[in-house]
């Protein structure tokens, strides 16, 4: 499977966000966006996952049954798509029946509910209510939706903002699983998220994006 | 889907949900109105199942605004938009859950309403007939202008200012059905079937414009 980007713009309000971003990503393969802030890497995230109707440019899947990058997709927002007053199994019980579909009831990928808490470590709290948990325990359950159901392309938007360095760890784990099963994932961070090999995009204001496969988090005095 | 309709269902019972706020309110503008009109008996049943009605459609537009404010704040309705499930489906089923968390329990408390304004046996089957087969048009309608609204903030009065207007001919012929039911030359049924009508076509138009009033305000 591919997933092929081109030459996407977004102009709002009159102003251009970016214009020109090409990429293309093969299964297994991580894409990890960086830049300032404001420079427009959430935009991006938000054109690929289709939620955002009036980009430029093309988005495509390749090789697959999908027909749109969007329902390939599990995207992971600003936002963790819970809801406070139900219990963390209810909200994962819901996404679960909610986005598996006949293509991938049977795969081997899809964790059940209480195996997926168990994968992020938050055996506890399953049966609490969302809303008490912690920033960092919130995100973590957020994670463990990804695994309820398969989809190839993990769109991912600042995904450890909240958590901590062995939390970090256990979701570069994650994230390794999904590109052994064949997945692709694109993330935007601040952070260096530790995937072993990765392309790099690297947005700036009033310049063109960059694609390289340097590390722009590596330190200098290592290389 | 049949998890989505249990899991708004469940928002709607469970603290801070509209289903207790709804029934509230309508409780509210019903017992009220004895104490503003007077004791005249023959006046409140007679004048009975418009207030009834008019109770029942404030309540049900109180809680529209947050059919998919609350799912846009929490990032889940980004996730909806994304699935291969249409986003017709998923509006209709949020809409009848909706309802039967909110439009429903109104329904359920009219006849106990309708004591504090001597509506008799007849009169208070049709009103809650009438309920039952009206109250789904106003969610539908009003689930365009939720859609259209969800990006604003305290979006609430402005969903029921665009919706009122669509919803005053559910009004109509809801209550022109009960007097039909009522009184002796009004007819019943011909009211009572364009209700029907009024419901099931915008159980087909609501979610299509209010899916599509989603998609274009995603940004």
């Amino acid at each position: 499977m591919r997933l092929l980007a081109e030459n996407i713009s977004v102009a709002r309000g009159g102003q251009i966000f970016f214009s020109g971003i090409s990429f293309s990503l093969s299964s297994g393969e991580a894409l990890v966006v960086s830049g300032p802030n404001g420079v427009g890497k959430s935009t991006l995230l938000r054109v690929l996952a289709g939620l955002l109707p009036d980009a430029q440019g093309a988005v495509t899947l390749e090789g697959g049954p999908y027909e749109t990058v969007a329902e390939a997709s599990h995207y992971l927002g600003h936002h963790n798509g819970m809801k406070p007053e139900l219990t963390v199994s209810e909200n994962l019980d819901f996404w679960q029946k909610f986005m598996i579909n006949e293509a991938n009831a049977q795969d081997h990928r899809v964790l059940s509910v209480p195996d997926a808490v168990a994968a992020v470590g938050l055996e506890g709290v399953a049966h609490l209510p969302f809303g008490y948990l912690s920033a960092g325990q919130k995100r973590r359950i957020a994670m463990a939706r990804l695994m309820t159901s398969f989809r190839p392309v993990w769109i991912l938007d600042e995904p450890t903002a909240a958590l901590d360095l062995a939390s970090r760890h256990m979701f570069a784990d994650l994230v390794e699983d999904q590109l052994e099963a064949g997945g692709m994932v694109i993330a935007a961070t601040h952070q260096p998220l530790g995937f072993e090999k990765a392309q790099n995009l690297v947005l700036m204001p009033d310049e063109d994006a960059r694609l390289s496969h340097e590390d722009p988090f590596a330190d200098p005095e290592a290389g | 889907m049949w998890a989505l309709f249990l899991r708004d269902l469940r928002l709607s019972m469970r603290a801070g949900g509209g289903a207790l706020i709804g029934v509230l309110f309508f409780l509210a503008v019903v017992a009220v109105i004895p104490f503003g009109v007077g004791p005249d008996l023959k006046l409140l049943s007679l004048i009975g199942p418009a207030i009834l009605w008019i109770g029942a459609l404030l309540a049900a537009l109180l809680g529209l605004d947050r059919l998919f404010q609350h799912d846009r704040e929490d990032g889940s309705l980004d996730i909806m938009l994304m699935q291969e499930t249409p986003m017709f489906l998923t509006v209709l089923v949020k809409c009848l859950a909706h309802w039967a968390g909110t439009g429903l329990p109104l329904i359920i408390a009219s006849p106990v309403l309708g004591l504090l304004m001597n509506i008799k046996g007849v009169a208070m089957l049709a009103v809650a007939a009438t309920l039952l087969v009206g109250t789904p048009a106003i969610t539908f309608i009003g689930a365009v202008g939720a859609a259209v609204s969800v990006a604003l903030p305290r979006g609430g009065v402005l969903v029921s200012v665009l919706v009122l207007p669509l919803a005053v001919p559910v009004l109509i012929f809801g209550v022109s059905a009960v007097y039909g039911a009522v009184e002796d030359p009004a007819p019943f049924t011909p009211p009572f079937l364009i209700l029907c009508a009024i419901t099931l076509f915008f159980s087909v138009l609501g979610p299509l414009a209010a899916s599509a009033a989603l998609r274009a305000s995603a940004d």
